[in-house]
């Protein structure tokens, strides 16, 4: 079985990003880059699937310009075996990426397609919907649990107060959510294997897909400041304040 | 403006997170109609039809849509989309797995989560964990959008009487089944629409310690929530995760117990009424936003507090 696990470069968890001072969008210079942490979830599964012996080759694929190679390397890294990165100028929007992914899903026929649920900048959580949809595939988004079976897998989702399980027939998509796995360290030894890994580089054109825009980013603001308060003294204040003043206690 | 609702319900009642996105759509304009995608749902578009404001309720009834699956749910509602300017879902865990499905079906983007209406085409949405406030302009003629229920004040639920119309037709993609379902059952409120909601974090050390909210809760009629940092640390279920990636919250009274305040949990929770922040650490972030702040061990707090109640 062929898993095709799909990453992001985006800003690190750690920075915390601010409106550029025009507000036309955020700062992104000298901030610090990694993959997507929900797309390194989807890597870890995958690898975990190859050395369960389920999966006999883990393809990882980025999209954007040449400094995503740099995620790609880290998924190789993990334990994923090639990489193909797809050349994108500018940000492109989770359909064109989706489309992206069917022509790369085109020419590798995967079995199972792994994406991390949402991407922790544009936070829009699409693209494996949009790919399954593209691709007439079924879904299991929001994974917490995959068991791969005969030509079907079934994954246990993360659902509106508690947990839903679906089967899927193959290929199918899967979108992880935080709790599928903890993603391991990438070692010395296997960060210097993975420069030696596969990585080709495909153009839009060649996977047949016109890149489109569909929104325009006007500005950006951050958001409504909450002012601080005041501090209590003890309980008995506390609980006097929410009732007479707060008034959300009676 | 034509815009269509896609209902969030069980095949009996209507969830109250639809009147958010009917509250949104509006802002788009009158002309609203409520698709009801389900099996045996007669009762949740008869629900759906006592929403004021809304000119009439689609029924797609078929055993296909039982239990809401994407792949079969969002043909129906691509197909029902084609006589409207705009589909808009609430961005609940089930609107987030099928609203980017419609909207690749239909060949446009979806603006996921927005928080503002500032014209037909134009919306805010919060991005970055919730550290900016993006305003983005759709081209697209015809919109998908899922809506951020606490920032728009959910509309009545009774006082209209739209009629129901059943369309036919049933499409079963046939690639998914349903198998099987672990919901908590509680006698609290949900999370999600709770008036008071309890939270605990990292602090509470432990699961167990976790029933020393469950008091408090009670007397509160609260529901209770977690931080990441809790749930990541096995203390709490998943589902209890309040934040950016879990649960987005908006009660009269949150009360963050032993929660510091990362920004991936104030995003899902700073739109509270009143925050009450519990912690031993003076500096943490939590008392930035809470409006009554006590600095103290939870484990002196949490007692007296019950008792107080």
């Amino acid at each position: 079985m062929k898993v095709l696990v799909a990453v992001k470069r985006v800003v690190d968890y750690n920075v915390k990003v601010r409106a550029k001072a025009d507000g036309l969008d955020v700062e992104l210079n000298n901030v610090k880059m990694a993959i997507n942490p929900f797309c390194e979830i989807a890597v870890e599964e995958a690898v975990r699937l190859k050395e369960a012996g389920t999966a006999s080759e883990v393809v990882v694929a980025s999209i954007g310009d040449k400094s995503c190679q740099e995620q790609i390397r880290t998924a190789l890294a993990l334990g994923a075996d090639r990489g193909i990165h797809v050349e994108a100028e500018g940000r492109p929007e989770p359909l064109e990426v989706a489309k992206l992914l069917k022509g790369v899903i085109g020419s590798e026929s995967p079995d199972l397609i792994i994406l991390g649920k949402q991407s922790i900048d544009g936070d829009n959580n699409q693209t494996g919907q949009m790919l399954a949809a593209l691709t007439g595939m079924g879904q299991g988004t929001f994974a917490s649990e995959v068991n791969v079976g005969e030509g079907t897998v079934q994954v246990t989702r993360e659902i509106d107060g508690g947990l839903q399980t679906v089967e899927l027939k193959l290929p199918a998509v899967v979108t992880t959510d935080l709790r599928l796995n903890e993603p391991r360290y990438a070692s010395l030894p296997n960060i210097m294997k993975a420069k030696k890994k596969p990585l080709d580089t495909v153009s839009p054109a060649d996977l047949g897909v016109d890149v489109q825009s569909h929104v325009t980013l006007m500005g950006v603001k951050p958001p409504a400041e909450r002012s601080a308060g005041i501090k209590v003294e003890s309980v008995e204040q506390l609980v006097d304040k929410l009732k007479n003043e707060a008034k959300v206690i009676s | 403006m034509k815009t269509l609702i896609v209902a969030e319900h069980d095949n009996q009642t209507l969830k109250a997170a639809t009147l958010n996105a009917v509250a949104a759509a509006q802002q788009l304009g009158d002309d609203i109609d409520i698709l009801v995608v389900g099996s045996g749902c007669q009762a949740a578009a008869d629900a759906a039809a006592a929403v004021p404001g809304v000119a009439s309720v689609v029924l797609a009834d078929n055993a296909a849509y039982e239990n809401q699956l994407a792949e079969n749910v969002s043909l129906a509602v691509a197909d029902v989309a084609a006589g409207y300017d705009a589909v808009l879902a609430a961005a609940t865990a089930n609107g987030k797995n099928v609203m980017p499905r419609v909207a690749a079906l239909l060949d446009v983007a979806q603006i996921s989560d927005i928080t503002a209406v500032i014209d037909a085409d134009t919306f805010e949405r919060p991005i970055y964990a919730g550290n900016v406030i993006a305003t983005v302009k759709s081209s697209d003629a015809k919109k998908v959008i899922t809506v951020r229920t606490t920032a728009f004040d959910a509309v009545p639920a009774e006082g209209g009487s739209a009629s129901v119309q059943a369309v036919d037709g049933a499409h079963d993609a046939g690639v998914s089944s349903f198998i099987g379902e672990e919901v908590a059952v509680s006698d609290r409120p949900e999370l999600t629409s709770a008036s008071v909601v309890i939270s605990g974090g990292r602090g509470m050390q432990n699961g167990d310690n976790f029933s020393m909210l469950e008091g408090i809760a009670d007397k509160l009629n609260a529901a209770i929530g977690a931080s990441r940092a809790a749930v990541d640390a096995g203390f709490v279920p998943n589902d209890y995760q309040v934040g950016q990636t879990g649960k987005i919250v908006a009660p009269d009274l949150y009360i963050a117990v032993g929660i510091s305040g990362a920004i991936q949990h104030l995003a899902g929770m700073k739109d509270s009424k009143v925050i009450v922040a519990i912690n031993k650490d003076e500096d943490a972030p939590i008392f930035q936003v809470a409006d009554y702040g006590l600095v103290a061990d939870l484990f002196a707090a949490l007692p007296e507090l019950e008792a107080a109640l």
